[in-house]
């Protein structure tokens, strides 16, 4: 659910953790090596051995974060998916603004004047 | 009775790890945020505290949304970091005063905090990242108490109850029969968001209005529900939670021993600040 008084923005809550659980659930495993070596040796068995909706599935494979929230992802948990693309935090913040990492850290240095 | 020595915020960006273990720490990048930390250390050569409790949020380490508590207490006789997947250096596992741990737990819930307890606990860049920029050589002088706040899954607890709970452990703190010296950290925040079209949102004149209240007028920030410290701050700003809490804890009167703001390390902007409670 994207929350009307703050734009861009959506709240973890019940109804998002309920829809996010099987996408968030394989994101948690992901603390540990040894899943994260299963993920990349065959992507769509791991997936399916969690469940993961239609729409997760899609997300995950088109790596793409605010497909990945729509579907319920929590940005806890998809950091540790993302980390096994050696995607950082500012990576998923250019992606999800659409624009480039170099455009998207000139914004966050704008923020400090 | 035990003694509160004071307080240290500070944020917990998980790059602050990869520039330790690279040794960045005099790069232009990073030195603005890491020369935050000499005065600290310093200052904490002073008032030599055997403990630290310190209020943090998990992000996925030792909590899953399976069972999700809102303040969770350490009772751990030693809290282990472990790999949190997208691989920063781990930290040695560090002593936990299980003494002050159950002294708590009494207390708060006899004041009806209802308190999750938790004898196994790892613990994640929230709590090691800090211990790390205090004691950077990893050999811990204090064990700890952690008291975990909940910042993943709405609905989160008021910024109103959070204060309520630091007081309360500030109380417990007070009424424990020790001799022991106790430092209270807060760890997470300042401004950012990670997720939606609105990643990289900072909001500088919030935090530093936060940041100077919390030395003069620390109830401010509990008029604001959770969804106005989400716009104000942005979903992982919320964190200052923590900050609150830690505030609570030292009781009414502190001082400003030191402070620090600087924008941006990754996606955030960091905050650090010290309180001493007068003896």
């Amino acid at each position: 659910m994207t929350t009307k008084d703050i734009p861009g923005t959506t709240l973890f809550d019940g109804r998002q953790a309920m829809k996010g659980y099987a996408l968030n659930k394989m994101c948690f495993s992901f603390n540990s090596a040894d899943n994260r070596a299963a993920f990349l040796r065959d992507e769509d068995a791991y997936s399916a051995l969690y469940g993961l909706t239609p729409p997760q599935r899609e997300a995950v494979r088109a790596r793409n974060v605010l497909q990945l929230i729509a579907a319920g992802g929590n940005v806890y948990y998809l950091a540790k998916l993302a980390g096994i693309f050696g995607l950082d935090v500012q990576d998923l913040g250019a992606q999800q603004t659409g624009v480039t990492k170099e455009e998207f850290k000139a914004r966050l240095l704008a923020a400090a004047h | 009775m035990a003694h509160i020595v004071g307080g240290i915020a500070t944020s917990h960006v998980p790059a602050i790890g990869r520039a330790t273990a690279q040794k960045l720490q005099g790069d232009a990048y990073w030195k603005p945020f890491f020369d935050g930390f000499p005065p600290v250390r310093r200052w904490i050569d002073s008032v030599r505290p055997d403990v630290a409790v310190v209020f943090y949020n998990d992000h996925g380490l030792n909590f899953f949304l399976d069972k999700m508590p809102t303040f969770a207490i350490g009772a751990a006789p030693c809290y282990t970091n472990a790999d949190e997947g997208w691989g920063i250096p781990q930290v040695p596992a560090i002593a936990g005063e299980q003494a002050l741990s159950w002294h708590i737990i009494e207390s708060l819930i006899g004041e009806e905090f209802d308190l999750t307890t938790c004898q196994e606990m790892n613990v994640d860049h929230a709590v090691t990242l800090p211990m790390a920029l205090l004691w950077p050589d990893q050999n811990w002088p204090v064990k700890i108490v952690p008291v975990c706040i909940n910042t993943v899954q709405f609905p989160l607890p008021s910024a109103k109850r959070c204060f309520a709970l630091g007081e309360a452990v500030g109380r417990a703190i007070r009424s424990w029969g020790s001799h022991q010296r106790v430092l209270l950290l807060g760890s997470g925040g300042l401004s950012h968001q990670l997720d939606g079209e609105r990643a990289g949102f900072i909001n500088k004149s919030f935090d530093l209005a936060f940041m100077e209240s919390l030395v003069h007028d620390p109830r401010w920030a509990t008029q604001f529900d959770t969804t106005q410290l989400v716009e104000k701050t942005g979903t992982q700003g919320v964190e200052l939670l923590m900050w609150l809490a830690m505030r609570a804890a030292l009781g009414d009167k502190v001082e400003r021993v030191h402070s620090n703001y600087h924008i941006p390390i990754s996606n955030t902007a960091t905050g650090l600040l010290v309180l001493s409670s007068p003896a």
